[in-house]
């Protein structure tokens, strides 16, 4: 039987015990946050301790916490967002880690713990700037060649800032600044709490 | 003499794609070879990046429900599926029993959808033609499945937060007598009861089916020499490569969400989980035979549940579900309801979440971060095929030219979910 949530975080709170920042179980998961200079250590113990047996890493991903609740977040901006799974035990864990520098956001990759990092940790450089130190081979993924800024942080606009098209005229396909304007159809809204008891059915 | 020796022996980089029948979609191969032996191979993806997930921190929670269809466009409803159970967990509600039934119907059949297209293509890449178009023959029924209950035979865009935009419909569509269709009476013959009806007659079809596609390939000659032994993955790399789906149970973990972390209705379902053994493409090939069988059977239950159990398929709550049109015309309350959820759109409380589905593929993730907002402050899709193609590299290393195709092949490959 797997662990319930409940039970798997006071059995990570034994094993971490003072690593862990902050940590909940919230919606039927457990959710950790460590400090960026210890991620790779918890990250070798998750995967390690018999207990726990994270063996495989599901999921990697950056977060750009500038404009959460209209920027009015404190603390820093840059966060990687891991998921793992037990296969062995059946059960899932959150870790999370904020970037120390909001300029040069920097953690540890842990591409030597689990294999599967090396493509997540791409994309985490190539869409945030976020960088792995240790990386064997941190380049661009998604993004085309030659691209120039982290396409999802919250300042870079929807539409861009270069498009693409062939000139007939020299042959080639040339880039040049968009010619069109941003557009929002529904506003983001942020409601005061309960409002209209949405969401509670 | 002795420079010329040194110069016959260099090694050569070899460009694959991404136009190329073979890749699947837009996949981009840098192969590095010594002779026709593959020593790196390097994808380079991203040419079809969509850039779904910025798109839905713009969009609201509901508009977001169609672009789910397009990330693996060939298994359209399981990622509305792991989208809107995501929105479900953070708005804590669940939705009606009737809908979790028919969510596992839509899945499951989406899953031979899936599994078809890729035992189809799959077999003419390695050059087996035949099993192209028997495969693309039970698509078609299912894609009139499709269109008859959503109205698209592909995007469905069928899923809501809160359950499935409609019930299914009381009568199938039928063949027209127009030039080609000399039989209609043939044609029609199973088309004459309701959607279920199609469906249920299907799934008694299918097995025999199935057993004709194992025919053309399962002790073929050709097509084991192309298949044992290639992409061989032993099962602690697998973990290792962050591998899930018939990929991981074909290198012999009995690992499978429906069973081990089942939603939806999938505890109430009796199905086996297919295990292979070398973790090679054939192996590969044989779990994801079986799951078409398995599909069936579960297929055959839902079928068999709806039959007997009416009953709403949406909540009633019209924050999250718009109201009925009816009440909609009579009523003031639900007028504004209508237009609030169709302006502003749904606020998802404060929080995060990650819901997973086992996709045809693999587990297919959405994570949401929301801020409170009517639309999602982050959205990660964890698509399967990403870390599968991931290890090309790995898999295809000392192959030779033509097991890289083989090896795209049995990975499923579909470039919607790995560029999002």
């Amino acid at each position: 039987m797997p662990l319930t949530p409940e039970a798997l975080y006071e059995r990570l709170q034994e094993s971490l015990d003072d690593k862990i920042v902050a940590g909940k179980v919230a919606l039927g998961e457990v959710t950790l946050e460590v400090k960026a200079e210890d991620w790779h250590g918890v990250c070798t113990q998750l995967r390690d301790e018999s207990g726990l047996a994270f063996d495989t890493l599901i999921d990697l991903s950056g977060v750009d916490y500038s404009a959460y609740k209209d920027g009015t977040r404190e603390g820093g901006r840059f966060a990687v967002v891991a998921h793992l799974q037990s296969v062995a035990k059946n059960h899932r864990v959150r870790v999370r880690a904020f970037c120390d520098d909001d300029e040069l956001p920097l953690v540890a990759s842990v591409v030597d713990v689990w294999a599967v990092a090396n493509w997540y940790e791409r994309e985490a450089f190539d869409l945030y700037g976020i960088v792995f130190d240790g990386h064997p081979d941190l380049r661009r993924i998604l993004t085309d060649y030659g691209f120039i800024g982290h396409p999802f942080r919250k300042d870079f606009p929807l539409s861009g800032n270069v498009e693409m098209r062939y000139d007939p005229e020299l042959k080639r396909v040339l880039y040049q600044p968009v010619s069109i304007d941003p557009r929002e159809v529904t506003p983001r809204i942020l409601r005061e709490d309960n409002y209209g008891d949405s969401g509670r059915g | 003499m002795e420079t010329a020796a040194v110069a016959e022996i260099r090694n050569y980089t070899m460009n694959f794609g991404p136009q190329h029948p073979a890749a699947h979609g837009v996949l981009r191969l840098v192969l590095e070879l010594d002779g026709e032996v593959v020593e790196r191979a390097d994808p380079h993806i991203g040419l079809l990046h969509r850039a779904t997930e910025k798109l839905a921190e713009h969009k609201t929670f509901l508009q977001s429900v169609p672009y789910m269809d397009r990330l693996d466009y060939m298994s359209m409803t399981m990622n509305e599926h792991a989208y809107c159970m995501a929105v479900e967990k953070l708005l804590g509600i669940e939705p009606p029993i009737r809908a979790k039934y028919i969510r596992v119907m839509f899945d499951e059949i989406t899953r031979l959808l899936n599994h078809l297209l890729w035992l189809g293509t799959h077999g003419l890449d390695v050059g087996a033609m035949t099993i192209f178009l028997y495969c693309f023959r039970e698509r078609e029924d299912l894609m009139d499945v499709y269109e008859a209950v959503t109205g698209a035979r592909m995007h469905a865009a069928y899923y809501r937060p809160g359950g499935v935009y409609r019930d299914l419909p009381d009568c199938m569509p039928q063949f027209k007598a127009e030039a080609g269709h000399k039989d209609l009476d043939y044609l029609n013959a199973n088309r004459q009861g309701s959607v279920l009806d199609f469906i249920e007659d299907f799934t008694k079809r299918f097995p025999a089916l199935v057993d004709e596609y194992e025919t053309l390939l399962t002790d073929n000659r050709i097509w084991k020499q192309r298949t044992v032994g290639i992409g061989v993955v032993t099962p602690e790399r697998a973990k290792q490569l962050g591998f899930t789906g018939p990929m991981l149970r074909g290198s012999g973990f009995a690992w499978d969400l429906r069973k081990m972390q089942p939603y939806a209705a999938y505890e109430h379902m009796d199905f086996e989980i297919p295990v292979g053994k070398n973790g090679d493409c054939y192996d590969r090939y044989l779990v994801r035979v079986e799951e078409m069988r398995q599909s069936n059977r579960i297929i055959a239950q839902c079928v068999d549940w709806l039959k007997k159990n009416p009953g709403p398929v949406i909540i009633e709550n019209h924050k999250i579900a718009p109201p009925g049109r009816e009440a909609m015309k009579s009523n003031m309350e639900e007028l504004i309801h209508h237009f609030k959820l169709f302006t502003e759109g749904m606020h998802v409380p404060e929080g995060e979440a990650y819901a997973a589905v086992e996709h045809a593929k693999g587990e297919f993730g959405v994570y949401i971060v929301s801020d409170g907002a009517n639309k999602p402050y982050r959205l990660k899709l964890r698509a399967p095929g990403f870390p599968h193609l991931a290890a090309m590299d790995e898999m295809a290393r000392g192959h030779m030219i033509a097991d890289v195709v083989a090896i795209i092949g049995t990975m499923d490959i579909v470039f919607g979910d790995i560029d999002r």
